[in-house]
């Protein structure tokens, strides 16, 4: 792995050491395979130490690695024949989102996700995964031809937040998030939700008011980034760390407060590590949310929707 | 079981609202205007709903004037006064905060709701308060607006809103964010049932507010010069290394954008929105 984190050091320098002894041993003819035994174990031991032991500002960089699989790769791997959809219909299209329609397991569904890019170039085309109102828009019309034709929607949140420009407030971007949170919450169909990388904030929320919403055990989801609750609380940025920590923005803390349904496993050190393990995780997954929502009628789904939000919060009331 | 599941647990507290509260923002005899500087009898200010009689600027209301401008005399009873944040997170320095607010505003959170009549119609009616935390929005604020629509589902009644906020509350983590869908799920109800959702933006009506309840009315007002948007102007010209235009996220730029259906000037409010309501009985 050339791209690794910082907190992965050891485990490179220890990986690289072994490399070397080994490459030695083939060289020189001196048999170090002792020594190299007593590494290796070392290495497992340390791996466990630190893959088993995240802090979430790890976690964070995890959810953000360069290599970490996008949604057109779990649509690639886990979906079949699918058909990208282009634009809102009213302004253009937004490559920060992508949709379409697709077989899943033999069964139509429409899939929908925020999408950044997988290099430098594709990032400035899909503005780095942060969407205008246009996206939000292309989204709901998506879900809406979804409702129509009666299939489930399946949503990937993948997304710093909104774009935070000139031209998206002048189009709307309020509105058009908020009403992807209204009208995803009378969806008649099954509605799942997989945050899959960064769920960043009401851009995250805005494919997010699911029936069943599920979170990679190394993808974070919050009100505020990190960096922007730092800005906040110590006026300096730099911060991230502590923030990750006092916001609770993990799988554990989001499952712990009733907001989501499952977290779904990461292959050890996370989704990079081993792409094709994590896709048969996910695909389980969502295999699972889809029979238990099949089953329920358009009325059932759209009321235990609406119960799963209504719940969300803690507060206290007295009578004085 | 699953009945159980959809069956609707609702716990009204209706209370009368005699509590002591401020009566006013302006507290000195004489008030100056934050923007043409002109100083006033604070007593003629409060005539005039708090706003200046010389350049027009609409100065903060408390949600007690606010509802003694909309609703009849008398005709409002409070919802769930008493509902406090529970500190979900322990985030430090929150709870007192929070006290700190309650004080200064007396009431205990950033919504005040409640129902009323407006020209002898029932109405439900929610009252944002910029003064606490900066209207931002936690479990309370969200659960309260919630359960205002339920009321209003209830009686079948039209709901309006005032909306002033910085967005979803910090401290309360993923869970205020959480309130713009909870809030926005139930405006889905109204939709469905055929119910009126009035919307009036005040100043300031930004971040996970704007991008929940306050932009799903069926009408969206806006009160005028008032503040209103997505993302905070700071952050947007940090990203786009640009300078916005003066009058960028005003009420009057969102007007120009097609994003409002009217800026209200406060003399009119009463008026307009009684109109509204006639027209949807």
């Amino acid at each position: 792995m050339e791209n690794h984190l910082p907190f992965e050091k050891p485990i490179m320098e220890l990986r690289n050491k072994i490399d070397e002894l080994k490459s030695f041993t083939d060289e020189k003819d001196i048999d170090l395979s002792g020594e190299i035994e007593k590494l290796e174990q070392r290495l497992e031991q340390l791996e466990a130490e630190v893959y088993n032991n995240l802090k979430p500002w790890q976690r964070v960089q995890i959810a953000r690695h360069p290599e970490r699989p996008t949604t057109l790769d779990y649509i690639d791997s886990l979906f079949e024949q699918f058909i990208e959809l282009h634009g809102d219909r009213l302004f253009g299209d937004d490559e920060a989102i992508v949709g379409g329609i697709a077989f899943f397991e033999g069964s139509p569904v429409t899939v929908i996700g925020h999408q950044r890019g997988r290099d430098t170039k594709e990032n400035v085309r899909r503005n780095f995964g942060m969407p205008h109102p246009e996206g939000y828009r292309k989204a709901l019309r998506l879900m809406k031809q979804a409702e129509k034709f009666n299939r489930p929607v399946i949503c990937f949140v993948d997304t710093k937040g909104a774009y935070p420009g000139k031209a998206a407030e002048e189009r709307g971007q309020s509105e058009a998030i908020a009403r992807n949170l209204m009208e995803m919450a009378g969806l008649k169909v099954p509605v799942i939700s997989v945050v899959i990388g960064e769920g960043g904030s009401g851009g995250g929320l805005a494919l997010g008011v699911a029936n069943h919403v599920h979170m990679f055990e190394n993808s974070w989801y919050s009100t505020i980034s990190p960096e922007g609750a730092s800005s906040i609380l110590w006026k300096d940025a730099s911060y991230a760390r502590e923030a990750a920590e006092a916001m609770r923005i993990t799988a554990g803390d989001l499952k712990e407060f009733g907001v989501i349904d499952e977290i779904v496993k990461e292959p050890r050190g996370g989704a990079h590590h081993d792409p094709k393990e994590q896709m048969a995780i996910l695909r389980k997954t969502l295999q699972q949310s889809l029979k238990d929502l099949l089953v329920l009628t358009p009325n059932e789904l759209i009321e235990s929707r609406y119960e799963k939000f209504k719940q969300m919060g803690t507060f206290e009331e007295s009578d004085f | 079981m699953i009945k159980d599941l959809f069956s609707k647990r609702r716990k009204y507290a209706s209370m009368p609202a005699e509590r002591e509260q401020p009566k006013t923002m302006n507290e000195g005899v004489m008030t100056k205007c934050p923007k043409c500087k002109t100083i006033v009898y604070t007593k003629e200010l409060m005539k005039h709903a708090n706003v200046c009689m010389h350049c027009g600027h609409h100065m903060p209301m408390t949600p007690s004037e606010r509802i003694d401008l909309i609703l009849d005399t008398d005709s409002f009873r409070e919802l769930n006064p008493h509902m406090v944040s529970a500190d979900p997170l322990e985030f430090p320095e929150y709870k007192e905060k929070l006290e700190k607010d309650q004080k200064k505003t007396g009431h205990k959170e950033a919504v005040v709701t409640g129902e009323g009549t407006i020209g002898g119609t029932p109405v439900v009616l929610g009252v944002m308060d910029p003064a606490f935390r900066m209207g931002s929005m936690g479990s309370v604020v969200g659960e309260k607006i919630t359960r205002a629509i339920e009321r209003a589902l209830d009686l079948h009644a039209p709901f309006i809103l005032f909306s002033a906020s910085g967005g979803a509350r910090m401290q309360e983590g993923i869970l205020s964010l959480m309130q713009m869908a909870k809030t926005s799920a139930a405006l889905k109800k109204m939709d469905e049932a055929g119910l009126l959702f009035v919307s009036v933006m005040t100043h300031p009506t930004t971040g996970g507010v704007s991008a929940s309840f306050a932009s799903l009315g069926d009408y969206n007002f806006a009160e005028p010069e008032a503040l209103i948007g997505f993302a905070g102007r700071r952050i947007i010209e940090q990203t786009i290394r640009q300078e916005l235009p003066e009058d960028f996220q005003t009420a009057e730029f969102l007007l120009k954008h097609g994003q409002l259906d009217k800026v209200l000037h406060r003399q009119d409010m009463k008026n307009v929105l009684s109109a509204i309501v006639q027209m949807h009985t």
